[in-house]
């Protein structure tokens, strides 16, 4: 099997040479109706992925000033990959459409990543997130239908089930419940650092992105909606970013986080199926990989370790861009009354008192995930369908 | 440009993918709604939050004095002047709105190969050009009220977000001749309706002069929607 350290024999593109051009950074967008859901799916993830990159970058500047301007300098090409990557989605998505998008990319790279996870309690961990991610769908797939009249399956193209998972309504829990255990930066597996890097970046976007379009919609359930489940994303950002070992170096976080980032461009080039947005992401995994020469340069420089000693072992098998239905099916039949006690996932008869608390006092004026899906069942070409004429 | 409707890989429907819609439709059959009730839950919510609700503003204080003082004689007489200010200030947004989507569209228009746009183009610009008269109208009908012209009204702020789709659909380098005509369809319709509502508010008013004014731009208008109506079912059974 391919090794990163193999991987990194690619010196990848020179920083000096990653240019960009305004034209080309918000160049020709996708076709909502015409490209493949994946497509979406994959520009949604490295948007967030990039966004991370910089988000990173930023904290690290806070407490390395020998390492601003390389900081600096490396967040530049990521600001520019993130625009030219993220101006990929045309403007006929509506935000509650993409909002459909972005929870298709949590539900189906979650589960690729679960699937794939050595580590049993990282793959629970996922496991757990992905059941709330997929009822998020089913809600906003309802508000998608009754407030604007359209299907969500326009969007998400047969890939993924529009169900309710685990309710929304028992997703909010106290933050002493949110956070997991991490794992041990000497003993867990690249594949192990990798998926905690990237869920927690995507998470980090969703996040983010529910709280910048949630006051943009004039309809006061869709407002509360958007309240409602960004909380939730917050609450995984708290989980997912627990799963990082606290005892990293930044600079090693920063190596961790480049790897992931060539790992998941990589996936993309292996999968994509429209040619010019492959050409994208070629691009931009050479571009990756001249970012993490560069940190392990700097991480020899100042940590006078050997990079090799982070980046060792197999290069895991890609992300899995495709429909995990079975999977998620299983998954949902199996583990949809867990419940979060500490760390620790436990049957929602055993839940402590601290979430249900929590949860009644922010619940007692209403669940909007509630109203807005009551009784709702999808149907192709919208819920209107299966109605009496 | 792409101008024809064309026959593609549109992947949306649901009859693409016969074998993973059938397990879609049977899991949204098996497991059923976890939460009792229907769309009436989001209505009722509605309704009451409607009821609570506040206003999305306010009609600004007329600032010069003489305007003041036309005010108060107009609010003496059983008339409020606001409601008139209010839609004045409605179709000077729309207007000002008209003139640049008249000008997405002449840009879009430039780039088609496969139709003579040469008299089209003049037609269009010659409307933008009425588009900005009437933007200037409406100013001096306001200033005339004494109200400030450079204020957004509640009317002009909702307009604003009613044509904001009209726009994306125009200003879209992909959208074609015919959807960009349906978009601005839908815009001069809305106008027409627009000026003769505001011309019987001016005369109920008592604002005779201001509603003689208007007759001019709402024949310009008709115009528009004639000859928009016209080329829209050309530029489709052109296609057929």
């Amino acid at each position: 099997m391919e090794t990163l350290t193999s991987l990194l024999d690619a010196k990848g593109c020179p920083l000096e040479k990653q240019k960009f051009t305004w034209r080309e950074m918000a160049g020709k967008p996708i076709s909502k109706l015409d490209d493949d859901a994946f497509t979406r799916v994959r520009i949604i993830l490295m948007n967030g992925i990039e966004l991370d990159a910089l988000r990173l970058k930023h904290i690290g500047a806070r407490f390395h000033g020998e390492l601003r301007l390389s900081l600096a300098e490396v967040r530049r090409a990521e600001q520019h990959q993130a625009t030219m990557v993220n101006w990929l989605l045309s403007a006929d998505h509506s935000p509650l459409e993409t909002t459909i998008a972005y929870e298709q990319v949590a539900i189906e790279v979650t589960a690729a990543v679960a699937q794939s996870e050595p580590d049993a309690y990282q793959a629970q961990t996922y496991r757990f997130g992905l059941l709330e991610d997929f009822d998020h769908l089913y809600r906003y797939s309802a508000l998608l239908d009754r407030l604007e009249g359209k299907d969500a399956n326009n969007i998400l193209q047969g890939y993924t089930d529009i169900i309710p998972g685990r309710p929304t309504t028992f997703h909010h829990r106290a933050p002493e419940d949110d956070l997991r255990d991490a794992y041990q930066r000497d003993s867990a597996a690249l594949i192990t650092k990798i998926h905690a890097a990237m869920i927690t970046a995507a998470e980090y976007q969703t996040h983010d992105y529910y709280m910048n379009i949630g006051p943009s919609f004039a309809d006061p359930l869709a407002r509360q909606l958007y309240a409602e489940i960004a909380s939730v994303e917050e609450q995984h950002v708290t989980q997912y970013g627990s799963l990082q070992d606290p005892n990293e170096s930044f600079l090693e976080k920063w190596l961790i986080h480049e790897a992931m980032e060539a790992y998941n461009y990589y996936s993309c080039v292996d999968q994509e199926t429209n040619p010019r947005i492959k050409a994208i992401w070629e691009r931009f995994l050479d571009y990756e990989l001249g970012h993490l020469n560069l940190v392990s340069e700097l991480f020899e420089r100042y940590e006078r370790r050997d990079a090799g000693e982070i980046l060792t072992g197999p290069l895991p098998q890609m992300v899995e861009f495709k429909s995990q239905r079975k999977f998620v099916r299983q998954v949902l039949a199996d583990e949809v009354d867990l419940r979060a006690k500490g760390n620790e996932y436990v049957d929602r008869r055993n839940e402590g008192e601290a979430s249900p608390d929590y949860r009644n006092q922010l619940n007692s004026a209403g669940v909007p995930a509630e109203t807005v899906s009551a009784g709702y069942q999808w149907a192709p070409g919208t819920e209107l369908n299966l109605k009496a004429s | 440009m792409q101008n024809a409707t064309q026959i593609g890989l549109n992947h949306t429907g649901a009859r693409l993918s016969p074998l993973d819609s059938e397990q879609q439709i049977k899991a949204s059959q098996e497991v059923l709604p976890d939460v009792p009730g229907n769309e009436q839950r989001l209505a009722l919510e509605r309704t009451e939050l409607a009821s609570e609700a506040e206003t999305i503003g306010s009609v600004p204080l007329p600032g010069s004095t003489k305007g003041m003082l036309k005010t108060a004689l107009n609010t003496l007489v059983g008339v409020n002047p606001e409601v008139l200010i209010d839609k004045l200030g409605e179709r000077l947004a729309f207007e000002r709105s008209g003139t640049r989507l008249y000008e997405a569209l002449m840009a879009k228009v430039q780039a088609i190969e496969d139709v003579d746009t040469e008299d089209m183009l003049e037609t269009l610009q010659n409307f933008h050009d009425e588009e900005a008269e009437h933007f200037k109208l409406l100013e001096g009908a306001l200033e005339r009220l004494g109200a400030d012209p450079t204020a957004m009204t509640p009317c002009a702020d909702v307009v604003g977000v009613s044509a904001a789709g009209i726009l994306q659909v125009v200003s879209d380098p992909r959208t074609n001749l015919a959807q960009s005509l349906n978009a601005l369809l839908t815009a001069e319709l809305t106008d027409n309706a627009g000026w003769e509502l505001l011309i019987r508010l001016a005369e109920t008013s008592g604002q005779n002069e201001i509603a003689d004014s208007f007759n001019k731009a709402l024949a310009q208008e008709q115009m528009h929607l004639e000859t928009v109506r016209n080329w829209l079912a050309m530029e489709v059974m052109r296609q057929v």
